[in-house]
């Protein structure tokens, strides 16, 4: 057990993966040798050979073309596209055939890909890098969509995704890869598909959120902490499918809601979070659902992105405005 | 500064890319050579396959008008084409057909009534053993070149020796995945045979306004792949390239691009298309004459191997077939949401099950 990065927690999952099953193969643009464009895969090529862990050529629709008909013949793969935002070129390997592929074959056959990909604002990427676009694989059914908020659920989510059965989207938020630190056990261990998790126990609100904003999230509870607001802070951790009942007892519980994303409005997770609120859980509602997320621009120019996303500080500012309600 | 010559470059380009003939149109040997090696009884069996995939058009057709059948995209004319590459093919082989290609999908091994059933729309139409090496008929035209280059990497590492083979149109060699395909195999040196069958048209897009290359077979240059051009009428010619191309991936040489040259005698489906609205007469004249049936009938009828009476109990013996398995299509029982909830994932997550008991409440159980 020792503290360590989302980035080395990644490593580690897939390494415990290959080594466990000769049928999991890792492959994407850059990450054999050269061990990933972020390091995600470093080392692991030289460990696990050329036969598991492969670099392929510069087209994300090839890649996903790969990854399904690996599958079918038995392999599970662990393919990486190098940015989130290169997902429209690969759009329809995933939200058209290997998310469908089971329900198409009537049960019959099984899809367990894990397809990995970093996206996420703050670090001053070019263009079309750091665009949030979970919503988009969120409104594609046969997909499980998961997005860890730091290294321990990192390390246990993707070795539960690897050994999933269905295919399931794994993508990773770039200022988290090595930003936040925590202790991750050494040994293989699991954490569930299903469920959100409440990172933060509290009576007054609820924060629901998922990602790097976790991390803000948990920031903002503790200055409202001195303000005298006492807010749970409930991570998704999947966020499609949703876990109803967690969401649903905390909203139970403090009555009150804010949903933080750093997709833009008209985008992300929260749109079907508020959706599920209102659908069953309307009579634990004292306030509206207060929302804080990024205005419906395309994702900012690079200098721009501090005055753009999503932080702390409006998430304080909408927590107070749904309190006082 | 030299001067190239970009005409003369243009012009050079599809010279190394020559019909591959074995029959001409009146069933005479005309590259012995090439001639398969096949028994005479295995040409005639060859042979009633055409003839099978032709009355299983004919019949499709007639029951779609009566609808009993659903979606339907006609096949006469491409048997040599389709049955002939087929035959090459081993049942450890991979099929990654398109939605034209359903029979070739029959003839690897899927029940007849499960092919009607995948034209009605009907779930158990795609339920498939897991001994059986194929796909169903794949919509999204290009899709099944990426994944044939992901099977066939998949064979490759298990050491199988068994190729992936896929089916595409004229038209689909403008897709973005049509070259991604056939270059990731190149690439991985993997055991796939891309098939082009070239029709002439696109629904009412001929061949000419999908690229200004003078042949298709050449696109497999761009992938550093070896391509050949073949007569799609010839199914002596089909069977003969595609049994050396299959041979030539499984042995580790890496894919092969064939490209078929054939014609529909119909439309594009029976969704509405008319192909009076883009093609003359005179051109369809000109390819039934063709008809891959007829040279292969004068072929063996020469050798004394065919008759009238044989083509006639064959031919009761295929609609018998028929009628069968569109008697075991229609028992097919009423789909439910609940099996199709059921159906999403491996492990149901708690949303969906609370869909799936709200449904089966509704179906009565």
């Amino acid at each position: 057990m020792a503290k360590t990065t989302m980035i080395k927690a990644i490593t580690a999952a897939l390494d415990e993966e290959l080594s466990r099953d000769e049928k999991v193969l890792v492959f994407g643009e850059d990450v054999g040798q050269n061990g990933g464009v972020f390091r995600a895969t470093d080392g692991l090529q030289a460990k696990h050979g050329e036969d598991q862990v492969f670099d392929t050529p510069l087209a994300e629709s090839g890649i996903g073309g790969l990854a399904t008909g690996l599958a079918f013949t038995g392999f599970r793969p662990v393919p990486e596209i190098q940015f989130f935002g290169f997902v429209f070129e690969v759009m329809d390997s995933i939200a058209g055939q290997f998310s469908r592929e089971r329900f198409r074959m009537g049960g019959t056959r099984k899809m367990p890909i894990t397809l990995r990909s970093p996206f996420g604002g703050g670090v001053h990427t070019p263009e079309l890098h750091s665009d949030s676009l979970e919503g988009l694989v969120a409104q594609t059914p046969g997909l499980k969509v998961v997005i860890p908020s730091g290294p321990y659920d990192a390390k246990g989510l993707l070795i539960s995704a690897i050994r999933s059965d269905d295919p399931v989207i794994f993508l990773e938020h770039m200022k988290l890869y090595r930003s936040v630190k925590e202790e991750v056990p050494d040994e293989a261990y699991v954490v569930p598909l299903d469920k959100a998790a409440v990172k933060r126990e509290g009576t007054d609100v609820s924060i629901i959120t998922y990602g790097y904003m976790v991390q803000e999230s948990l920031k903002a509870a503790e200055d409202l902490q001195k303000e005298g607001i006492n807010a749970e802070v409930v991570d998704l951790r999947t966020v499609s499918p949703l876990d109803e009942e967690t969401i649903l007892a905390s909203v139970k519980k403090t009555g009150r809601v804010v949903l933080v994303q750093e997709a833009q409005a008209q985008a992300g997770i929260s749109p079907m979070v508020a959706s599920l609120i209102a659908e069953k859980g309307i009579l634990s509602l004292d306030a509206p659902i207060g929302r804080v997320s990024a205005p419906d621009t395309p994702y900012p120019f690079a200098e721009a992105e501090s005055t753009w996303l999503p932080n702390k500080k409006d998430i304080v500012e909408k927590v107070k405005e749904i309190v006082e309600f | 500064m030299a001067v190239i010559d970009f005409n003369q470059l243009k012009n050079n380009e599809s010279s190394e890319f020559q019909t591959i003939r074995v029959l001409d149109t009146n069933g005479n040997v005309i590259n012995q050579e090439l001639f398969p090696d096949l028994s005479d009884e295995e040409i005639v069996q060859l042979f009633k396959n055409m003839v099978w995939s032709r009355i299983l058009h004919e019949r499709s057709t007639k029951l779609n008008r009566q609808g009993r059948l659903g979606f339907y995209a006609p096949t006469a004319g491409e048997e040599a084409s389709q049955v002939g590459s087929e035959f090459a093919m081993s049942k450890d082989d991979f099929l990654l057909p398109a939605y034209r290609d359903v029979p070739q999908l029959v003839l690897h091994g899927l029940p007849l009534y499960k092919a009607f059933l995948w034209s009605r729309g009907h779930v158990d139409g795609n339920k498939y053993p897991e001994n059986f090496n194929a796909i169903p008929p794949q919509i999204i035209i290009g899709a099944q070149y990426v994944q044939a280059a992901g099977v066939a990497l998949g064979l490759k590492k298990k050491g199988a020796n068994a190729v992936a083979y896929t089916y595409t149109g004229d038209g689909g060699t403008s897709e973005g995945d049509f070259y991604e395909g056939m270059n990731f195999a190149g690439a991985f040196n993997a055991p796939a045979v891309f098939f082009v069958q070239n029709n002439g048209y696109a629904i009412s897009v001929p061949r000419a306004k999908q690229t200004a290359a003078k042949t298709l077979a050449q696109k497999g240059v761009a992938a550093g792949i070896p391509a050949v051009q073949v007569d799609g009428m010839d199914a002596l010619a089909m069977y003969a390239v595609t049994k050396a191309a299959r041979e030539y991936a499984a042995a580790g040489n890496g894919p092969v691009l064939i490209e078929t040259l054939t014609y529909r005698f119909g439309p594009h489906t029976l969704s509405g298309d008319d192909p009076k609205r883009y093609r003359t007469a005179e051109e369809e004249q000109e390819w039934l004459e063709k008809d891959p049936l007829i040279r292969m009938r004068t072929y063996l009828d020469n050798k004394g191997l065919w008759s009238q009476e044989q083509e006639e109990a064959w031919t009761n013996e295929v609609n018998e077939q028929i009628d069968e398995a569109m008697a075991l299509t229609e028992q097919a029982s009423k789909q439910k949401v609940s099996e199709y909830l059921q159906n999403v994932f491996v492990d149901t997550p708690a949303s969906i099950q609370a869909q799936i008991d709200a449904f089966r409440t509704k179906e009565g159980e």
